[in-house]
């Protein structure tokens, strides 16, 4: 049986991210108790994962953490018992996290879009399989097709390059004249906006390709080609990999699971990042996908005004409302042509948890409805990949979050009480 | 649609509803349903899914054995997804003390032709390796099964469609009698009969229909197959569930076609929200941990929660509603409207043919608490 | 950077860097993770503990995130096969 935890704060954290990062310093340095809790084996988020370089962005803010006081706690949220207080769970613990201001800093994910083939194993995330090879999966020699669209394709493309893999394409769907901007933008940005931008020294010699997509993968056991579109005409290039996302998806399960209100997607934040509901912040993609410098000013203004630095706060609209324009136009740059709409064929997977094809969805009205009918989104991914592909698809809304808002052990949620007159650490059983 | 004329207008298009379309157009009778929302949407979609006999009284066992052989009798036309599954219900019983009822239940079940099977400690924990050890036996109804209701449900009202029946769905209702059903954007159907198929709005819809919602949670697994083989319902389920008053939890889990395990039962009165409520939650997934210690360590991946529509006396309103001649119910089955859904839509066609039911209905009518309601 | 480790998969000893997660060794090892709902292989999507496409079963435990979880020395992985 797993052991019970409780603690509490007056700040805490949820996700280890750029934002995460800079609002637990700024909430921790005013001199708030303040915990940060993040599901994966190392902090810094998908992005700054795995990088120690000395002097780096990265491991100056993770320096900054460590010496800020802040607790840093391992653990997935999966469940909020009452108000105030969010439930963790890590391997044989479960931990009970009581907090006076929360801010969630969630982070995002890659939006995938089904077309045939992309249920083969190696076919991965842009994301994925940078995250992987942050992890220790080798790329020497390796041939990887980069495909779909965003900024993170570039950055991707770079960082398996500098490890080893030959990138034979970059295929990117969007247009020449949708990136014009985005170039210039490469090339004047003083800043970077995404680790990709500085990066650019590794992309020299790769071919990379607007107006291009995936119409299918193909392999035996694991993917062996790639089927590209490109300017019209199909082109099969063989490769060992497909990192293919098609930008990202703000990860919004715990506003929406603790209330906050939701527009267009994204959790809905006044100037100081405060939601919809009272002692709830969120800050970074989740509300709205702008990358790792905007995330750190949002982070830091919602560090700050959960500790009630308020003037301090104030003294950082100015920078982010600059980071936010750039942030519409990007988004307004690698928006989904609808062409993608048509790259499932009826017996295509749609719901990878469930086997759920293409031609089972297409005649439904909802989501609910073909959940009901197809269990499309019933599976352990809880709707995280089908979902905001069948928006893309159908324009459905995924519905409800329901809990837990993550997977999580019948023990971890058979523990709870429901009352809060448990000790400070409480034991129940176990080693 | 305005004005258009039927036969008959069903409200509710969950498995009541689409039973009583299935067997009004299986009768050559035209036939409209309308639901503010979809296709089995409503507790069909939050419930078990169980098709189970149950002898909490003479009327409840009558309607629970006819509809669990209907289905039967359909099961070789019901398509994949319904997910039928003929797996069996064990009553477990903890003690001695309720070995005693699992003899009684045997007795009843058994001087009225249902198969069962007595378990000793020992067969039961061969039949179910999962349970803890102890527990004093049980018995096992071979003939109760588990389906997937909203699959079931659709499948029911697919069938009448295509012998004409028009659906109306998304589309809520704002009063129903009187030979119409008049919808809240101010079109109207009308026809001879209405059926109020409304579940837990029922008593909204109609007023003076009393039926209460009873709130109930439940939580499914990821798959985990082979692990339970039968439903499982604790003994203590009599004693727990049934308390009118208070809130309460019972052990009862299912075996799904997908080798995930679906987790209940609790019982709510006067709770109206939807959310999750963490202390119930807790305590029903702590008795079926300790009926099966495996289940601490599987992951669950949904937990979510539906309102059964309850009567006074634990029966549904099967026939004509007193005030109304147009009016007709099919309402308050609470945990059971999937069982005995199809048995509800052939009694209540039954009546309105003028067909003589294969079973005695007066248990069921409305007129037995709506005697008070006709003065007024 | 300290040494490789070895972890078994479906019995067969797998060598992986240090700081590998499960997911990571499941790709090396050229295994499926799990075999979907349908009959598919399947390996790790997302990486980063969303899609849950690389369950498997770790020291006995039945799936458990590959892709978040960091390989030990001796640990035993078992998928769907």
């Amino acid at each position: 049986m797993s052991r019970r935890m409780r603690q509490r704060f007056e700040v805490l954290v949820v996700g280890g991210g750029p934002a995460g990062i800079a609002a637990a310093v700024r909430a921790a340095e005013a001199g708030r108790r303040v915990g940060i809790v993040d599901d994966n084996a190392t902090l810094g988020g998908q992005i700054w994962r795995g990088e120690s370089e000395a002097g780096s962005e990265a491991s100056r803010w993770t320096e900054r953490l460590r010496s800020s006081g802040a607790s840093l706690l391992r653990g997935r949220i999966f469940y909020q018992p009452e108000p105030c207080v969010l439930l963790a769970e890590a391997d044989d613990l479960v931990q009970e996290l009581s907090y006076e201001k929360l801010i969630l800093a969630t982070g995002a994910r890659e939006r995938f879009l089904p077309f045939p083939g992309w249920t083969l194993p190696n076919v991965m995330g842009a994301g994925g399989l940078q995250a992987m090879v942050k992890c220790g999966l080798p790329m020497q020699g390796k041939r990887v097709v980069v495909a779909g669209t965003g900024p993170l394709l570039l950055a991707v493309a770079a960082y398996l390059s500098q490890h080893g893999a030959e990138i034979e394409m970059i295929c990117e769907q969007a247009s020449w004249t949708s990136l014009a901007w985005f170039s210039v933008a490469l090339l004047a940005q003083p800043s970077k906006i995404f680790q990709g931008f500085q990066l650019k020294k590794e992309l020299v010699g790769i071919k990379f390709s607007p107006n291009s997509w995936p119409v299918a993968a193909s392999g035996r056991t694991t993917v062996e080609s790639v089927t590209i579109s490109r300017r019209g005409k199909l082109e099969t290039i063989p490769c060992d990999y497909l990192a293919c996302g098609f930008h990202l998806v703000p990860n919004i399960e715990v506003p929406v699971v603790l209330g906050c209100e939701i527009q267009d997607g994204c959790a809905r934040v006044d100037d100081l990042q405060r939601t919809s509901v009272a002692e709830v912040f969120c800050a970074g993609e989740p509300t709205g996908i702008g990358g790792v410098e905007l995330s750190l000013i949002e982070g830091e203004i919602a560090g700050l005004a959960a500790a009630g630095r308020i003037a301090e706060a104030s003294s950082l609209f100015g920078k982010r409302e600059k980071l936010r324009l750039f942030a519409k136009r990007l988004d307004r740059t690698f928006r989904l042509r609808s062409e993608l709409t048509n790259l499932p064929q009826p017996e295509t997977i749609v719901c990878r948890c469930e086997d759920v094809r293409y031609s089972h969805l297409r005649d439904h009205i909802s989501w609910r409805a073909a959940k009901l009918q197809t269990r499309c989104g019933m599976g352990a991914c809880q709707g995280r990949v089908c979902g905001p592909a069948t928006q893309f698809l159908f324009k459905w809304n995924p519905d409800s979050v329901r809990p837990p808002i993550f997977p999580a052990r019948i023990e971890s949620l058979a523990g709870l009480t429901g009352d809060s007159k448990q000790e400070l650490c409480e034991t129940t059983g176990g080693r | 649609m305005s004005h258009a004329t039927y036969d008959v207008v069903v409200v509710g298009a969950g498995i009541v509803g689409a039973a009583c379309a299935d067997e009004f157009s299986r009768r050559g009778m035209r036939v409209a349903v309308v639901d503010c929302e979809m296709v089995g949407s409503g507790a069909t979609a939050t419930g078990m899914g169980h098709i189970v006999a149950m002898d909490d009284s003479n009327a409840q066992f009558a309607l629970t054995r006819y509809s669990q052989q209907l289905w039967q009798t359909l099961r070789p036309e019901l398509p994949e997804d319904v997910e039928y599954d003929q797996c069996g219900t064990i009553w477990v019983a903890a003690d001695e003390e309720e070995m005693i009822e699992v003899l009684r239940k045997r007795d009843y079940y058994g001087q009225r032709e249902v198969p069962t099977e007595v378990l000793d400690s020992r067969t039961l924990l061969r039949l179910e390796p999962n349970l803890r050890p102890g527990l004093a036996g049980g018995l096992l109804v071979m003939e109760d099964a588990v389906l997937y209701p909203p699959c079931a449900a659709h499948f029911l009202m697919e069938r009448a469609q295509k012998r004409g029946a028009t659906f109306h769905l998304g589309q809520p209702v704002a009063d129903a009698g009187q030979g119409r059903v008049r919808m809240r954007d101010g079109s109207e159907i009308s026809a001879g009969i209405i059926v109020n198929a409304a579940g837990a709005g029922a008593g909204h819809l109609t007023p003076g229909v009393e039926i209460k919602k009873r709130k109930g949670h439940l939580v499914i697994t990821d798959r985990y197959a082979g692990f339970l083989r039968h439903q499982l319902v604790e003994l203590g389920y009599l004693k727990s569930a049934h308390s009118i008053s208070s809130d309460s939890v019972a052990f009862n889990v299912q075996p799904r076609r997908t080798g995930q395990i679906l987790i209940g039962s609790s019982r709510q009165y006067g709770a109206d929200h939807h959310e999750v409520d963490s202390g119930i939650l807790a305590r029903m997934l702590q008795r079926a941990c300790e009926y099966l210690p495996g289940l601490a360590q599987m992951s669950a991946i949904r937990t979510w929660t539906g309102f059964r529509a309850a009567t006074p006396d634990k029966l549904p309103f099967i026939g004509p509603w007193p005030v109304d001649k147009s009016l007709f119910l099919a309402t308050g089955h609470e945990g059971l409207g999937i069982t005995t859904s199809l048995a509800t839509a052939r009694i209540l066609v039954d009546q309105i043919t003028g067909t003589k039911p294969e079973i005695p209905i007066e248990p069921y009518l409305p007129s037995r608490v709506a005697k008070e309601h006709a003065h007024v | 950077m300290s040494s490789p480790l070895t972890v078994t998969v479906n019995g067969a000893p797998i060598v992986v860097p240090s700081g590998a997660t499960v997911a990571v060794a499941m790709v090396i090892a050229g295994k499926a993770c799990r075999v979907s709902v349908g009959g598919e292989p399947r390996g790790p999507l997302c990486g980063m503990g969303i899609c849950f496409e690389c369950r498997v079963a770790i020291n006995g435990q039945p799936h458990r995130p590959g892709c978040q979880i960091l390989c030990e020395q001796g640990m035993d992985v078992r998928t769907d096969e």
